[in-house]
């Protein structure tokens, strides 16, 4: 093999750089983020573990229930009635956004589409968020 | 040998047993079902239909826009500046470009006099054979059961095709992001639309849900705008189609529209 030293350095030059997040962070655990739920609500539609792992899956199937079949009335296991709306319904108790919802989607990493339509509440403190939608965005 | 090979199948039965059970036990645990129905004071129609009295829409004449107001305002229609990006759910228009093909110059005079230049209310028709529809590569628009013409705005991609179909031009496409150019107070009960989705009148579907009239319906003090089930033969659209003669817009080209017009 020609020029095998230089090549077998940049192999582990490239080798040491595109793991260095992976050992440099070795051990360290990124802590969760803290949320507010900020409910005045004890029970979410459904029970925390669920909401916690499904709410998603239940938005999206809340959704084409909406949009799709005109049904927009929840009767939950708990045999509470909802109407399905995350706008009016979700967001009128959790009326914290930035300190819950954002915070974990941010942890994870995902950036949900909803709020590109879907008016988010507006949260103490934020008075000014209604102007801002208007604003900028 | 025998012994343990009859205590093995006894175990193994019951075990077999026990699994089966679980789907049962677990069934009985949970609390209640699920359920997803339509509100009990939600309207309900065959087919919803508007009839548009134009002769009672005097006011327009006036300056006056209360049902393009209310519609804007529960709907958080943005207002483009620029005509090209106009985004349109309910709005007037001059006979000429309402029914273009019932131009006379005899029938001019009638406009012109009769009806003193009155613009028409016009807005998406919801017709039975919707063109939009069909030509939807991804289905975001749709006719449901009771005759509406519906959006689903999470699906839309822009395409844009449905606008080419609409004879109407009921249809338009946020070419920007409509939020900034929201100029009614903002409705926080129903959302905006963001940039790239085709939006439309979609007859109030959510406040038909509460059982509300349409908010054009609500909000014209003269009664031109009556709302209802054209296939319910009582009915208050229906008595008025009974006893007036009524147009519909371009209805040569077969799509059956269901916003009626008494001239």
């Amino acid at each position: 093999m020609y020029n095998s030293g230089k090549i077998i350095i940049g192999i582990i030059i490239f080798l040491v750089l595109a793991t260095f997040p992976f050992w440099f962070n070795r051990g360290v655990a990124q802590a969760p983020p803290k949320l507010e739920v900020g409910t005045q609500e004890k029970q979410c539609v459904e029970s925390t573990p669920f909401m916690k792992a499904n709410h998603m899956k239940l938005l999206v199937d809340w959704r084409d229930y909406v949009v799709r079949d005109g049904k927009r009335e929840y009767t939950s296991t708990t045999g509470k009635k909802f109407d399905m709306s995350l706008q009016n319904t979700c967001m009128k108790c959790h009326t914290q956004k930035t300190k819950f919802c954002d915070r974990c989607h941010d942890y994870v990493e995902v950036a949900p589409t909803c709020w590109d339509c879907h008016i988010a509440p507006v949260e103490p403190g934020q008075a000014q968020q209604a102007k801002a939608l208007r604003s900028s965005n | 040998m025998d012994d343990a090979r009859r205590r093995f199948l006894k175990i193994a039965g019951l075990s077999v047993l026990g699994l089966g059970i679980k789907p049962v036990t677990d069934a009985v645990a949970t609390a209640g079902e699920v359920e997803i129905t339509s509100s009990p004071n939600a309207l309900k129609a065959k087919r919803w239909a508007m009839v548009v009295d134009i002769k009672k829409c005097l006011k327009a004449k006036k300056g006056c826009k209360e049902c393009v107001i209310a519609c804007n305002t529960t709907h958080n229609v943005p207002e483009f500046d620029n005509p090209k990006d106009e985004v349109k759910w309910i709005w007037l228009t001059s006979v000429k470009h309402a029914f273009p093909d019932q131009e006379s110059q005899y029938a001019e005079g009638y406009y012109k006099d009769t009806l003193q230049d009155l613009p028409f209310v016009v807005l998406c028709n919801h017709c039975d054979n919707p063109p939009c529809v069909r030509v939807c590569p991804v289905q975001a628009t749709f006719r449901r059961a009771d005759g509406i013409v519906m959006m689903d705005y999470h699906r839309c991609i822009g395409c844009r095709f449905c606008m080419a179909a609409c004879p109407f031009g009921a249809r338009s496409l946020n070419w920007r992001d409509p939020r900034p150019f929201i100029k009614t107070p903002l409705n926080r009960e129903y959302p905006t639309r963001s940039r790239g989705v085709v939006e439309k009148c979609t007859f109030c579907d959510e406040r038909l849900a509460k059982g509300l009239q349409p908010a054009c319906v609500a909000a014209c003090k003269d009664k031109a705008l009556v709302f209802g089930d054209v296939e319910d033969p009582n009915s208050e659209v229906r008595e008025l189609l009974r006893k007036n003669p009524s147009i519909r817009r371009k209805p040569q080209l077969g799509t059956h529209p269901q916003v009626y017009y008494i001239l």
